[in-house]
């Protein structure tokens, strides 16, 4: 049995914002689904009492005094931009036409 | 091919800082022999020639005005992964999506190169934003293996590995996320670090998997890769994970390995690592370097990791977690590719340019990772793969307690075909068995040449664990096994890769 089918991947593209194209989709689907029944041997280990670790080593958080430091300047945060204008970044539009 | 290409970083260095030969000469002779031989090997995605002369002349200035150098490695020339941020050359991670990009700032890696005196010879190739075995998945096309060209060099960092073996650099910076230094160290014949996690900063390193990540050091010898880690190593108040404790004395350590005695100290053969699955002449160059260790006077004692078992399959399910929300940051708006075929909105846009400026593997594993976080999967994939994450470090700390340092091979096999595994995914994340345990519990490991495979002459690696920042005794067992077998085999690995001289 597939672990995942051809229509979750394309569900799994479009939250990803990958517009694969149907040739992709076969080739995914195939892929994934033997990728995900490998991977599913996690599932084997009896940890249900075992705390889970999401960092190597214990993260706390760091603070520094609140002094002004130098930063990016405009020209430099803009360097790589596609697209500018006065100075800003250009963007599409973010809302489509209807909302 | 000359002499000066065959040299280590510390026999150059000595040299340069005696004034017998200069920076500028040394730095020459490499971009001569990158001219000569990477149209062949591809190391290299960008060669800074007039950058890297103009830092070689002003280390010789300072040396000639009498000054000290500024490190032990200064004017000596280095590879750069090109997944570190520069501000005079392009960073890409072997990527479409940043082709031509030229980051404003430089990564603290590169600013501690740079300020230690290190000739930055240009970047080097890598699958693409460090995911890969092969160094196949660049959209910069593959590394060829000096050892054979028309084999992988291991991945991602294939083409820092490969500029060492090709005698293109002797020195480079990798970054290992599961096995990325050290595997293609192994598949080339030379020595590759990763250190401990939060040894050497994050800063400025485009992110694959940031509980994993870690950068380190690429050379021919153990002394070089030492005397690179204590140059890159130390606390970084713009990395939160960067450790804030002194940095373990390596190159003492090598110096001391180096004399050959290893009595007293316990070496614990990883019993999960090893049998099938293993090629043969892997296993046999493994056990000669037992041999080697017990010759030493080191206690060999076999050690039981059973979760190392599953460390693959959790591996498979954290990274792409990881992978799938740091690369949601290249959507085309602030640097980078924007493609937008007609599209209207923003969110078109995004996808489009995802599309087109991402390849197969970033694409699969984004995939895999947002299925793994998705609600109804979370617990089953994600929240079980950081549990036997926890249990991996447990099989580390119980380890350690039989034993000072872990070895296994470094990699099940030694160099394949280009081509044999770039479309069968589950076969390429096999070569990564090994080495991922150690990134999932974060403590240090390395890979060291052991020898050549009977059956192919290519290099095989031996993997040398050790707790977190212990690093000394590991680079200590590292220099005294090198030395040996230097010294059984008549020389250094590297002086028998294939010339790759090109023809008058």
């Amino acid at each position: 049995m597939n672990t995942i089918s051809r229509d979750e991947v394309a569900h799994l593209a479009r939250l990803a914002r990958l517009a694969v194209t149907e040739d992709e989709l076969d080739t995914f689907a195939a892929q994934l689904d033997v990728i995900l029944a490998s991977v599913a041997r996690v599932g084997e280990v009896a940890a249900d009492d075992i705390p889970p670790t999401s960092h190597a080593v214990p993260l706390t958080n760091v603070f520094r005094a609140d002094e002004v430091r130098p930063g990016l300047t405009q020209q430099q945060a803009l360097s790589g931009a596609p697209a500018t204008e006065d100075g800003r970044f250009k963007v599409p539009q973010i809302l489509g036409g209807d909302e | 091919m000359n002499e000066l290409v065959r040299s280590t970083a510390s026999e150059l260095a000595a040299l340069i800082h005696s004034g017998e030969v200069s920076s500028a000469e040394v730095t020459r002779m490499h971009l001569e022999r990158i001219a000569a031989v990477d149209p062949e090997i591809h190391a290299f995605l960008h060669v800074a020639g007039d950058a890297a002369l103009s830092t070689a002349a002003e280390v010789d200035a300072a040396l000639a005005a009498g000054e000290q150098p500024r490190s032990p490695l200064a004017g000596v020339p280095l590879a750069l992964k090109d997944v570190f941020t520069t501000v005079d050359m392009p960073t890409t991670c072997g990527s479409k999506i940043l082709d031509g990009w030229q980051p404003p700032y430089d990564a603290t890696v590169t600013a501690r190169l740079r300020a230690a005196g290190v000739v930055i010879l240009g970047k080097t190739n890598m699958d693409e934003f460090a995911m890969g075995s092969s160094t196949e998945h660049s959209a910069f096309g593959p590394t060829r293996n000096p050892w054979d060209t028309r084999r992988v060099p291991g991945g991602s960092g294939g083409g820092s590995a490969a500029s060492l073996a090709a005698f293109e650099a002797p020195l480079a910076m990798g970054t290992d996320t599961g096995g990325s230094i050290r595997q293609p160290a192994a598949l080339t014949g030379t020595v590759g670090v990763k250190p401990t996690y939060g040894g050497v900063s994050r800063y400025g390193l485009v992110a694959c998997a940031s509980s994993l990540d870690q950068a380190g050091p690429c050379a021919r010898t153990v002394l070089d890769a030492a005397l690179l880690h204590e140059v890159l190593a130390g606390h970084d108040p713009l990395d939160s994970t960067s450790i804030d404790e002194p940095v373990p004395a390596v190159v003492d350590a090598v110096r001391r390995g180096a004399q050959g005695d290893l009595r007293g100290l316990r070496v614990g053969m990883v019993k999960e690592f090893a049998g099938d699955g293993y090629q043969p002449g892997v296993q046999g160059a493994y056990r000669a370097a037992l041999d080697q260790l017990s010759a030493l006077g080191a206690e060999l004692v076999e050690v039981s990791c059973p979760h190392f078992d599953y460390a693959l399959a959790a591996y498979y399910l954290i990274l792409p977690s990881e992978v799938s929300s740091n690369l949601a940051r290249f959507d085309g708006m602030r640097y980078g590719l924007r493609v937008d075929n007609g599209a209207a909105t923003a969110e078109e846009v995004m996808a489009a340019t995802r599309e087109a400026g991402f390849g197969a593997e970033a694409k699969r594993r984004i995939m895999l990772g947002t299925y793994a976080l998705s609600s109804g999967y979370y617990e089953a994939y994600y929240g079980q793969a950081q549990k036997v994450r926890t249990l991996i470090s447990r099989d580390f700390t119980a380890a350690f307690t039989k034993a000072d340092v872990l070895v296994s091979p470094t990699a099940p096999t030694t160099a394949f075909p280009i081509g044999e595994k770039v479309d069968d995914p589950l076969a390429m994340y096999l070569n990564d068995l090994c080495t991922i345990p150690a990134n999932m519990a974060g403590n240090t490991a390395m890979s060291v040449p052991a020898g050549l495979a009977e059956e192919d002459g290519l290099p095989v690696g031996l993997q040398i664990m050790a707790p977190a920042l212990g690093e000394a005794v590991m680079y200590r067992v590292a220099a005294a096994f090198e030395a040996a077998r230097d010294a059984a085999e008549g020389g250094p690995l590297f002086r028998r890769v294939p010339g790759l001289e090109v023809p008058a």
